[in-house]
C-alpha cells in the first residue's frame, strides 16, 4: 500500500436488493441532505463515518421522497398522507427495519407518525447513532485534534428535543471532542426554536420586531462560543443566516455534530 | 336568633349549591360541543401524570421560588378547606366549633396548621399582587400582551384580593373568638365560654388579640359573627365567581391533566378520514381504522364526515375545550413562544383565551335564544386571525411550558388544517412548497432524478 486513498461508497437499497444483500441500517438522507448545498456536506460527513466504522448501510437514493412533514404542519394533511404512504410502500417493499436520519423532522415523522399509516420501523437520529458508536468505542476522537480549547455551544432542535426528548445524545457526542462545551440560557426542554419549524422555513415570517433565528443566534453568541453545533438541516440554515446577520461569519462557525466527528476522525 | 342564623345559612348554602350545579351543567355542555375522542384509556399512566403534575405541581417548580409560593396557596386551599367542613356544620347545626370537644388533643394542632397556611396564603397573595401591579412581571402586562385586557387583569386582582380578605376574616375570627373565650369566665357570654380550657389560643391569631382588647363584649360578639359570616359567605361567593373566572383551574386543573396528551409532543394526530381517501387515490387496499377513532364512546358512527380541520369550537376536540376552561392565563406558554418573543401577533395564551371567550359567547346565545341557537361567528377569523396561526413554528415550547399540560398547538394546527384543506387559503409560498412536494418529492424545485447526485461528491476532497 503506497497511498492512503480513501474510497467511500454509497450503496442504494436497489443495489443491495439486486445482489441479494440486506443492510444493517437504512440511512434516510432527507430532502435537505439531498439538495441543500450546505447540508449535503453533512450527508457526506455522515456517509464517511459510516464507511469508516464499516457499517453495512444503504440509502434509497432517487426512490426517497419528502416525508411530508412540512406539508402536514402547514395544514395539508392530504399531501402528507400521500407522501407518507408512497414512502411506506417503498420502505416496506425493501422490508426495512432500522432507519437512521440526520434530520429531526424526518426522524419525528418516521418514528411517531408513520406507524399509524402502516410504517413500523426502528428509527434513530444520527446523534443517537453517533453516541452509540462512541460508547462502543468504534469512534475514538484522536488527541491533539483541532477541538482543544475551542468553545462549542449546542442548539437543541425542537423536533429532536422537546418532541422526542433526545437531549443528551448530541451533547455526549460533542463531549467526545474534548472541546469546551458551553450551554445557552434556554436549553433542552426550554430550548428556543431556530424559527424554521412548522413550515416557517418555506415562507416569510409574519411581521414582528425581530427574526427568531437572530434572537437565538444572539443567545448563542453571548456564550462566547466559536462553534455553534446543530443536529438539524433547518437549524443549520437558520443559525448560519443568523450568524451572517450579526456579521460574525468569520469568527463563528455553524456545524452539524456529524461534521465535527468527521473532522475529529480526519475524514 | 340562633335559629334565624341557621335558616339563613342553609338557605345561602342551598342557593349556592343550586347555582354552581347550573354553572357546571352549562360548562360541561360547552365542553361537550367538541368532537368525541376517547381519553379514558391508559388509566395508570394518566393517574401517574395527574399525581405528579396536578397534585405534585411538578411543572410549577420550573421556577423554584414561584413554584414554592404557588404551592403555599394550593396547599392552603386544599387543607384549609378541611376547616370549611366544621364551619358548614356549625352553620347548619347552630353549634360553635363542633369538632373541638371530640378531638380535643389534636384540634388546636389542626387549627394552628390552618392558621400558618392562612398566613402563608395571605403573604403570597400580597407578593403575587405586587408581581402583577408593582414589579410588573412582563407576561401580565397589557403593554406587552394585547390579550391582557381589562377583564383578565381585573379578574386576577379580584381573586388575589378576595383570598387576602378571606384569610384576614379567618384569622381575625379566631382572634376575636379567643378574646371572647377569655372574657367568658363567668359564663356570661353564652357558648363562647364553653370551650374555655378545651381550646387554647392559636399560633397566629394570638398575636391579633390585642386588636380586640378595647372592644365591648357586644362589639366583640358582633365582630366574631361578622367575620364568621364574611368568611363563609366569601367562600361561597368565591366558589360561584370561580366558574366565571380564569381561576376555574383550581377545579379543572385535575381532570385537565388527567386527560392530557400521552403521545410524544412531536406527534400530530392522524386524520383517518383522509387515510381512506388517500388509499383510494393511490389504489391501495383501504384499511379499517385500527383505533376506530371515527366512532364515539358508544361506538356510533357519525352520519357524515365533519369538515377537515377546525373553523369553530365545535370542530375542535372536547379536550381542547376543557383546556380552554382550565387555562389560568399565566402566560408561561406565551413567554416561551418564539413567535411571540420576537414580536409576532401569535400568543398561545390568547389562543386559549379566545377559545374560552368563544365558548362563553355561545353560552350567552343559548341563554338568550334557547339551547339550539347557533350564531354566525366562528373561532377562526372572528377571534383568531390567520396571521396568528401562520406564525407558529410548532416548536411545542408552549405545550412544554404549561403547568397543567394545556396544548395550544393542537388548536393552532387544527385551524391551519381548515384554512388549507377547506378554504385553500395557505400563504402563496406554502402553496409553492406543496406543489414542489407533490411534483418533485421535495419542498424545493429540484428534479427528483437529481436527488442522489450528492453521492458523486462523497470522494471529493473538501
Amino acid at each position: 500500500m503506497t497511498q492512503d486513498v480513501k474510497t467511500y461508497t454509497v450503496p442504494t437499497m436497489a443495489d443491495m436488493a439486486a445482489s441479494g444483500e440486506k443492510p444493517e441500517i437504512l440511512f434516510w438522507v432527507g430532502c435537505a441532505g439531498s439538495f441543500d448545498d450546505r447540508y449535503k456536506r453533512v450527508t457526506i460527513a455522515f456517509v464517511r463515518i459510516l464507511n469508516h466504522v464499516g457499517i453495512k448501510f444503504a440509502v434509497l437514493g432517487p426512490e426517497e421522497g419528502c416525508t411530508g412533514d412540512p406539508a402536514r404542519r402547514a395544514g395539508n394533511e392530504f399531501l402528507f398522507q400521500m407522501q407518507a404512504m408512497s414512502n411506506i410502500q417503498v420502505l416496506n417493499g425493501y422490508n426495512v427495519r432500522k432507519i437512521v436520519t440526520a434530520c429531526p423532522h424526518c426522524f419525528n415523522t418516521l418514528k411517531n407518525e408513520y406507524p399509524e399509516l402502516g410504517g413500523n420501523y426502528e428509527v434513530i437520529h444520527h446523534s443517537q447513532f453517533l453516541q452509540a458508536l462512541i460508547n462502543e468505542g468504534r469512534i475514538r476522537v484522536k488527541d491533539g485534534q483541532p477541538f482543544k480549547g475551542r468553545r462549542i455551544t449546542f442548539h437543541d432542535s425542537c423536533y429532536l428535543g422537546r418532541a422526542n426528548k433526545v437531549y443528551e445524545a448530541p451533547r455526549d457526542v460533542l463531549a467526545a471532542l474534548d472541546a469546551d462545551l458551553v450551554e445557552m440560557k434556554r436549553v433542552r426542554a426550554n430550548g428556543l426554536c431556530c424559527g424554521a419549524g412548522g413550515g416557517q422555513y418555506f415562507k416569510e415570517p409574519e411581521p414582528g420586531k425581530k427574526d427568531v433565528n437572530v434572537e437565538r443566534v444572539e443567545e448563542a453568541l453571548s456564550t462566547g462560543a466559536d462553534t455553534i453545533a446543530v443536529a438539524c438541516p433547518f437549524c443549520m440554515t437558520m443559525m448560519s443566516d443568523g450568524v451572517k446577520n450579526k456579521n460574525k461569519e468569520d469568527s463563528v462557525r455553524v456545524y452539524d455534530i456529524s461534521e465535527l466527528i468527521a473532522q475529529g476522525q480526519g475524514l | 336568633m340562633e335559629i334565624f342564623q341557621q335558616i339563613l345559612f342553609v338557605a345561602a348554602l342551598a342557593v349556592v349549591i343550586w347555582y354552581i350545579t347550573q354553572r357546571i351543567r352549562l360548562i360541561s355542555r360547552a365542553i361537550n360541543l367538541g368532537r368525541p375522542e376517547n381519553r379514558f384509556d391508559h388509566a395508570n399512566e394518566r393517574l401517574k401524570t395527574m399525581v405528579l403534575v396536578a397534585f405534585g405541581q411538578k411543572k410549577m417548580f420550573t421556577n423554584l421560588l414561584v413554584g414554592a409560593m404557588h404551592f403555599v396557596i394550593y396547599a392552603g386551599f386544599i387543607i384549609i378547606n378541611l376547616e370549611i367542613l366544621e364551619i358548614v356544620l356549625d352553620g347548619i347545626l347552630g353549634t360553635h366549633r363542633l369538632f373541638a370537644p371530640y378531638i380535643t388533643p389534636i384540634y388546636p394542632i389542626l387549627i394552628d396548621v390552618f392558621e400558618v397556611l392562612a398566613f402563608g396564603v395571605l403573604a403570597v397573595c400580597v407578593i403575587f399582587l405586587c408581581r402583577r401591579f408593582v414589579t410588573k412581571v412582563s407576561r401580565f402586562q397589557q403593554e406587552r400582551h394585547r390579550e391582557m385586557t381589562r377583564w383578565p387583569r381585573t379578574d386576577a386582582a379580584v381573586i388575589l384580593i378576595a383570598e387576602i380578605l378571606l384569610m384576614i376574616a379567618f384569622l381575625t375570627w379566631n382572634a376575636s373568638d379567643s378574646v371572647l373565650r377569655d372574657r367568658a369566665s363567668s359564663g356570661s357570654l353564652g357558648h363562647y365560654g364553653e370551650l374555655r380550657g378545651i381550646v387554647p389560643d392559636f399560633l397566629i391569631s394570638q398575636f391579633l388579640k390585642p386588636l380586640f382588647a378595647n372592644f365591648s363584649d357586644t362589639g366583640l360578639v358582633g365582630y366574631e359573627r361578622t367575620a364568621w359570616w364574611l368568611h363563609i359567605l366569601g367562600i361561597l361567593a368565591f366558589a360561584v365567581y370561580v366558574t366565571y373566572s380564569k381561576h376555574l383551574h383550581i377545579a379543572m386543573g385535575f381532570p385537565n391533566v388527567y386527560f392530557s396528551d400521552l403521545q410524544p409532543k412531536g406527534e400530530m394526530q392522524n386524520m383517518p378520514e383522509i387515510t381512506k381517501e388517500v388509499q383510494l387515490a393511490l389504489g391501495l387496499p383501504v384499511t379499517t381504522d385500527p383505533n376506530g377513532s371515527q366512532s364515539n364512546d358508544n361506538g356510533e358512527q357519525p352520519a357524515e364526515i365533519g369538515r377537515f380541520g377546525a373553523k369553530d369550537v365545535q370542530d375542535l376536540k372536547w379536550i381542547n375545550l376543557m383546556n380552554a376552561y382550565s387555562c389560568t392565563e399565566c402566560g408561561r406558554c406565551t413567554s416561551a413562544c418564539p413567535a411571540n418573543i420576537t414580536g409576532k401577533k401569535l400568543s398561545p395564551r390568547k389562543i386559549m383565551m379566545d377559545t374560552r371567550d368563544r365558548l362563553e359567547e355561545i353560552q350567552r346565545g343559548w341563554k338568550a335564544n334557547g339551547n339550539d341557537y347557533r350564531d354566525e361567528k366562528s373561532l377562526l377569523n372572528d377571534y383568531i386571525t390567520p396571521e396568528e396561526i401562520n406564525a407558529c413554528t410548532t416548536c411545542q415550547a408552549c405545550v412544554n411550558a404549561c403547568p397543567i399540560n394545556i396544548n395550544p398547538l393542537d388548536i393552532i394546527l387544527q385551524l391551519r388544517r381548515y384554512r388549507v384543506m377547506e378554504e385553500s387559503e395557505a400563504p402563496a409560498s406554502w402553496n409553492a412548497m406543496f406543489s414542489n412536494i407533490e411534483n418533485n418529492m421535495a419542498p424545493w424545485k429540484f428534479s427528483p432524478s437529481d436527488r442522489f447526485n450528492w453521492a458523486e461528491q462523497v470522494n471529493e476532497v473538501k
